[in-house]
């Protein structure tokens, strides 16, 4: 029960925020230019000449770019409105009042973090859900694996929400936002290092790589749901730098999920053990 | 410690008979902190929802006492409006009333009169004679010792987290009395013989300070001076306020 009242009033929180409006804003700027390019790209006289499989094939790349910046827009929304949550709450003593309540200390930061991943439910759902509908309705083209990819979107946004409870558990606010931050660049780099290794066929480019999503997976998580998303023949034409090369394996995905429990688990021992 | 903000490092203390780390006994215990914030989107009633609804209390419970303690604490005006626009006071009292609304048994309340207007004081005072007559026990946590001498019962002294003194404000007798004399023929001799009244006597020319723990020894101290041949002009009881009291137990400022 007490745990269904913070995830509430931290969601209504969380909802409240003016950097969530503005990443809604920044959805719709977004959404708005994405639809206008697919248009005119739909609507190009010259597109109408390319053979179809290749027409539908690079509406297909452009629904990838889309999706690629609704996991950018996500992940940012997702540690700019969380990395106080924890922290400055601290900081502000306003947390005195409810952990003073008959509460325990891991039902108030579960139900912090459930009201959080709630609220990023519903950001990834309509600004997903926007990219797939402008896809559909405007290009007339449909993702492969739409579900299982936004799927995979959300559980990379729930492992920068994590990692942001953690560090919202030992560092600053300010503190806090740099690493989570920092990590996720660090992943994004190592990405495409593991990328272009693949296609150098240089083994320790990759190996570097593959270090740097043990380190952070969220790129690795993000490529696999690129990669769900992509048609094989997507990958044959590789007409796109936003075409998968090498797919994060499922052991990988397992690691994910491992990391996120763990540092889930870590952010609550360390909740437990801290004046507040 | 004794609600769980700060963790014990070593020993063990209990509240209301139950060990701190249970945290079912909190659903008896109140606490206003020191410097109180909250969501500043809620109102007063979302905010009194929210605590009431952790204390455990049913919605039948929250609508027959929202309005009540909202009342209590003079916000009824602004019931409606969101603490953004809230006053520090304004928000002092808010959170005395979301301290209050379980009814505990044991109420902390942490500086609950910074930053209020003498009103605000004189309603807090109120509310805190209200607890009391209720059955609750009030632990008042305070620098404003003038706050401290009008509403409690027993004040203790605290200095590095050591009890140093207590003092019961209740009866006028208890305490230490200081005792100002000023006679003709006061001697050092005479000094020993008071020890058996006095916790301290002190002898500067024709002036004698004393200070005693019972009224009821003031006779005696007379009646031993009279009959040491010391020609009294004044002999005056008077009883250490709290402040003097805390300068006296506390010492000197080690900038606490």
């Amino acid at each position: 029960m007490q745990l269904w009242i913070i995830a509430g009033v931290t969601f209504r929180e969380a909802a409240r925020r003016k950097i969530l409006w503005t990443a809604l804003l920044a959805a719709a700027a977004f959404l708005a230019l994405f639809g206008t390019g697919m248009h005119f790209q739909v609507s190009n006289p010259h597109f109408a000449k390319i053979p179809p499989l290749l027409r539908s094939q690079i509406l297909s790349d452009i629904l990838q770019i889309g999706f690629y910046a609704v996991d950018m827009l996500a992940v940012l929304m997702t540690v700019l409105t969380s990395v106080d949550s924890v922290s400055g709450e601290i900081e502000s003593s306003t947390i005195q009042a409810i952990a003073t309540k008959p509460i325990h200390r891991w039902q108030i930061l579960l139900g912090k973090w459930l009201g959080f991943a709630a609220m990023v439910a519903g950001y990834v759902s309509l600004v997903f859900g926007g990219v797939v509908a402008i896809g559909y309705f405007i290009g007339g083209v449909r993702p492969h694996g739409a579900l299982p990819g936004a799927s995979f979107v959300y559980l990379e946004c729930l492992l920068v929400l994590t990692l942001t409870f953690l560090f919202g558990t030992i560092f600053s606010t300010l503190t806090n936002g740099v690493i989570v931050l920092g990590m996720h660049g660090i992943a994004f780099i190592g990405g495409w290092l593991e990328q272009i290794g693949t296609v150098t066929q240089s083994e320790r480019l990759v190996n570097l790589g593959i270090l740097s999503s043990m380190i952070m997976p969220t790129e690795s998580i993000w490529r696999r749901a690129s990669y769900v998303m992509q048609s094989s023949l997507a990958r044959t034409l590789d007409l796109s730098p936003f075409v998968t090369r090498s797919a994060p394996s499922a052991t990988m995905m397992f690691y994910a999920c491992a990391y996120l429990l763990a540092a889930l688990a870590l952010a609550l021992y360390r909740f437990h053990q801290r004046d507040l | 410690m004794l609600l769980g903000l700060v963790k014990p490092t070593s020993g063990n203390a209990q509240i209301l008979g139950f060990p701190i780390s249970n945290v079912e006994v909190r659903r008896k215990v109140g606490f206003l902190p020191e410097d109180f914030r909250f969501y500043d989107w809620l109102t007063p009633s979302e905010l009194l929802a929210l605590h009431g609804r952790l204390c455990g209390l049913t919605a039948a419970q929250l609508r027959d006492r929202i309005p009540t303690y909202i009342d209590l604490v003079a916000l009824t005006p602004h019931r409606d409006r969101q603490l953004r626009g809230f006053s520090k006071g304004m928000m002092q009292r808010i959170g005395l009333a979301q301290a209050l609304i379980h009814e505990p048994e044991l109420v902390f309340l942490d500086e609950p009169t910074s930053g209020l207007d003498p009103m605000g004081r004189h309603l807090v005072r109120d509310i805190i004679r209200g607890e009391r007559e209720r059955g609750a026990t009030v632990f008042l946590n305070s620098h404003l010792l003038s706050e401290v001498e009008i509403t409690c019962d027993t004040v203790v002294f605290i200095k590095q987290g050591e009890v140093i003194g207590t003092r019961d404000l209740r009866s006028f007798p208890e305490g230490e009395i200081h005792v100002r004399v000023r006679a003709n023929n006061l001697r050092q001799e005479i000094l020993p013989g008071l020890s058996q009244w006095t916790s301290s006597a002190q002898l500067e020319g024709d002036r004698l300070s004393l200070s005693t723990n019972s009224m009821d020894s003031l006779p005696q101290i007379l009646r031993y001076l009279v009959t040491s041949n010391v020609d009294i002009f004044e002999f005056t009881p008077e009883r250490l306020s709290l402040e003097e009291s805390f300068l006296k137990i506390m010492g000197e400022d080690q900038g606490l």
